[in-house]
């Protein structure tokens, strides 16, 4: 206990001298600086790339999705056909979807169809949609290159994608034909005309999705006040868990309400992959780091053995020696992911709009992205990689101070 | 010289640990360098392959403007019959020949907009992987009348092995096709765009239902390995009838984004190796000023006794070769071993299996051991070593020799 004491006594005095002692031989501690600031500021920068490309993927999974959670007929994901609806949101679970912590929802009618011309007839998948709602919940396609929006649930025009209506040789003002399965099984099919095209975020979704006003499907397939959908968003797609079960309380046994998690078990495993893949990425730097950083430190031990034995012989105790070794390493440490810190909040914050990658846009459409990279830093990585430098550092230096420490002054002052 | 080499390497011994240490720096880092870059290229290989098994093939002949348009008019005349001229002409190829068309199929319960494929039942297992991911009934006997479709299709469709499914599109001269076919297989490629909206029948069948005459839309070609690909585009190219408005596209212009999705990939890993090289590269930095700056005497009585800089800092260059040397040779020798054990065992991890699979990739990676992932890391670290200890050797010539033998 009393020896524990003494050491936090001299705790101040230990970290003067351990100030002095990494600024005695500057070029080396600056040598060593520079390689510490570097590795983490590889880690914050790479990581906070990739947080930016996974967030996007997700992003735009969701709003394709669309969603942070759905509520469906507990049959529609096994069978997505308009034999597995259900009555528009009402009463209790209405009110649940109308307050906070549900940001936007819509309720949709989603339907296989077919969107014939008179040239092509192509598969899709047929929206219903309110499109008031639908643009809060971010779920619309992002650009209209062509005619206009949808006007609302009664609109009865027809919304294609780009690629779409060049398969379709189609254009907005020509009529093409819709068709889908009523619930009984037959045919429901009716003209419609094209009224806009959408650019999707990503081209596939552009050949998958045509919107139409949800009236007018509903009528088309003649169930009137009924979906086949609701999608809701919260605040935060990472905390979905939070309010899930209020929802599900409100919209009763009858029917299912998912997460995204669910609903699209690639994402959330992308997202989960993704913090794995950061800390190993810290590791790996960290580990050719250390060997510079234990070097470091034994040649500072070795370089001033004769006077690291003085002071044992003068009465210093070899834990306190340990501990004047750790300081030193610690103080390397933390100059050096100061300026890391600095250094990738500089690099950083020039990208914060957005770094453009549309060299390579068919390749992230295939990974489903956009074609702008948007770094995304998050305090927690900062942390995890300041951590990961400290800690281990301080673990890796253990071995040099600990030979240190266990120095016989005599034999150590006998050096040359 | 001999003798300059021999200073050098006893030079390095002077300080053991030291030497170790930064050697192991060094042997780290083209161990991880040589593992990674492996994997990376092991992991492209089983990408490509993966992602052009199931539709796309190696190279495909198709009619200009099919490619982006996919209309039912744009076809390739004569198909077989140049699919026979191909295969005599190149002997090592895989070729089949395949019709496109949009047909609405319905079962008795459901109808989906699907896109139906008219193939060669007995060609078909040559260029693609689909035929072999059945995962009921069986797969095309060339016979008419069968279909296989994807496991999702299947599934909307609630239709099974022996169920009836009815097709209906348009020909290629706009008049009305329909038919009625037997369900006898489903195939799972784990890819949910073609599980759900893929659908073969044969190729004859497809003909007369769609009024294709002669005609296909593509024909698809499988080479041995993906070098074989320009050298067998260019030879396809010349044996085109001329005239015909036909082209051949190779797997890069068929599907464009797995070459870019390689190379967004390829930039996130050359920036770590590039962090893992200039840290190594500080370390070199490190140990050689130190073994620089701790002999400024010795160097002084050196230039002193006549011995010109310039030799000097040749000593300090080979010093640091040796040792770049050493980190090189052990690290090539542990990452080939390391490599091989991987080669033969495989390698994952976890939550890696879902992501594999939205690739089409095995949920186990095999690196590729090959000269360039053994040699290209190790290299540029050498180098790397060698211009790191570029400014130990240069403090070399501003020494003095009276005020360098006074120096501690």
């Amino acid at each position: 206990m009393m020896r524990i004491a003494t050491s936090l006594r001299l705790l101040p005095s230990l970290l003067t001298l351990a100030w002095r002692n990494l600024w005695r031989n500057h070029r080396r501690t600056l040598v060593m600086l520079s390689a510490i600031a570097l590795g983490v500021w590889a880690m914050i920068f790479m990581t906070a790339m990739m947080r930016g490309m996974i967030d996007q993927m997700v992003q735009n999974g969701l709003a394709t999705l669309p969603g942070h959670a759905q509520i469906h007929h507990p049959d529609f994901v096994r069978d997505p056909s308009v034999v597995n609806r259900f009555a528009e949101p009402g009463g209790e679970l209405l009110a649940a979807l109308e307050q906070p912590p549900v940001t936007a929802w819509a309720a949709r009618l989603r339907v296989p169809a077919v969107v014939a011309s008179e040239y092509a007839s192509r598969g899709v998948t047929l929206l219903g949609v309110d499109p008031a709602a639908e643009a809060a919940l971010g779920s619309l396609p992002g650009e209209l290159v062509a005619g206009r929006a949808l006007q609302g649930p009664a609109d009865a025009g027809v919304v294609l994608g780009e690629s779409l209506a060049q398969r379709l040789e189609t254009a907005v003002g020509r009529r093409v034909v819709l068709m889908s399965q009523d619930p009984d099984n037959d045919v429901a099919d009716r003209g419609a005309r094209v009224v806009g095209i959408y650019r999707g975020r990503l081209e596939g979704d552009e050949e998958r999705f045509a919107y139409t006003g949800r009236d007018s499907l509903q009528a088309l397939l003649g169930v009137e006040g009924e979906v086949t959908e609701a999608a809701m968003n919260g605040p935060d797609y990472r905390r979905v868990v939070a309010w899930l079960p209020d929802i599900r309380r409100a919209a009763g046994a009858s029917l299912s309400v998912q997460p995204w998690q669910t609903l699209n078990p690639f994402l959330a495993s992308m997202l989960g992959l993704q913090d794995g893949y950061a800390l190993v990425f810290m590791l790996v730097v960290f580990l050719v780091l250390s060997f510079g950083l234990v070097n470091t430190l034994v040649m500072a031990v070795f370089e001033r053995t004769r006077e690291l034995g003085l002071i044992q012989a003068l009465g210093m105790r070899p834990g306190l020696i340990l501990l004047l070794i750790l300081m030193e390493s610690l103080w390397l440490l933390l100059l050096g992911l100061a300026l890391g810190n600095a250094l990738a909040l500089a690099t950083l914050w020039p990208l914060r709009d957005g770094l453009d990658l549309s060299a390579v846009a068919a390749g992230l459409e295939m990974m489903a992205m956009g074609t702008t990279l948007y770094p995304l830093l998050e305090l927690s990585d900062m942390a995890m990689a300041s951590a990961v430098v400290v800690g281990l550092g301080l673990l890796a230096s253990l071995l040099p101070a600990w030979r240190a420490s266990r120095l016989a002054p005599v034999v150590a002052l006998a050096r040359d | 010289m001999n003798l300059t080499w021999r200073l050098a390497w006893r030079n390095l011994w002077r300080h053991r640990r030291r030497t170790w240490l930064t050697v192991s720096a060094m042997v780290v880092c083209n161990v991880l360098l040589i593992f990674l870059i492996g994997l990376q290229l092991g992991s492209y290989d089983v990408m490509i392959e993966g992602s052009l098994g199931p539709v796309t093939g190696h190279l495909q002949v198709q009619r200009e403007g099919f490619q982006e348009d996919q209309r039912i008019r744009d076809s390739v005349p004569a198909a077989t019959a140049l699919a026979r001229t191909l295969r005599r002409a190149l002997p090592e190829a895989e070729v089949g020949v395949r019709g496109t068309a949009f047909a609405l199929a319905s079962s008795e319960a459901r109808s989906f907009g699907i896109q139906l494929q008219g193939v060669e039942a007995a060609r078909e297992p040559g260029v693609s992987t689909l035929p072999g991911m059945l995962a009921e009934g069986r797969y095309l006997r060339g016979e008419g009348e069968e279909i296989v479709v994807g496991r999702l299709l299947a599934r909307n469709l609630q239709a099974r092995p022996g169920d009836e499914v009815v097709l209906l599109g348009s020909g290629r001269d706009g008049s009305m096709a329909a038919a009625v076919a037997r369900l006898v297989g489903v195939v799972d490629s784990g890819v949910a765009e073609l599980d759900r909206a893929l659908a073969q029948v044969d190729l004859a069948w497809f003909q007369s239902v769609f009024a294709m005459g002669d005609h296909a839309h593509a024909l698809v070609l499988r080479l041995p390995h993906l070098e074989a690909v320009p050298a067998a585009k260019a030879r396809v190219q010349t044996l085109l009838p001329p005239d015909s408005e036909l082209v051949v596209l190779d797997w890069d212009q068929l599907q464009p984004g797995l070459r870019q999705a390689i190379r967004t990939d390829m930039v996130s890993a050359w920036f770590l190796y590039g962090v893992l090289v200039l840290l190594v590269a500080f370390s070199v930095l490190n140990t050689q000023l130190m073994s620089v700056l701790e002999r400024t005497r010795e160097f002084g009585v050196m230039l002193a006794l006549g011995l010109g800089p310039g030799r000097l800092a040749r000593l300090v260059a080979m010093e640091t070769a040796l040792l770049g040397g050493l980190g090189l040779v052990l690290g090539i020798l542990f990452g080939t071993v390391l490599t091989l054990a991987l080669a033969r065992w495989g390698f994952t991890y976890p939550g890696m299996e879902e992501v594999a699979q939205q690739f089409n990739l095995p949920a186990r990676l095999y690196p590729r051991p090959g000269a360039a992932a053994l040699l290209v890391g190790p290299g540029v670290v050498f180098v790397g070593a060698l211009l790191a200890a570029l400014y130990p050797a240069l403090r070399l010539y501003r020494l003095q020799p009276v005020a360098a033998m006074r120096a501690v």
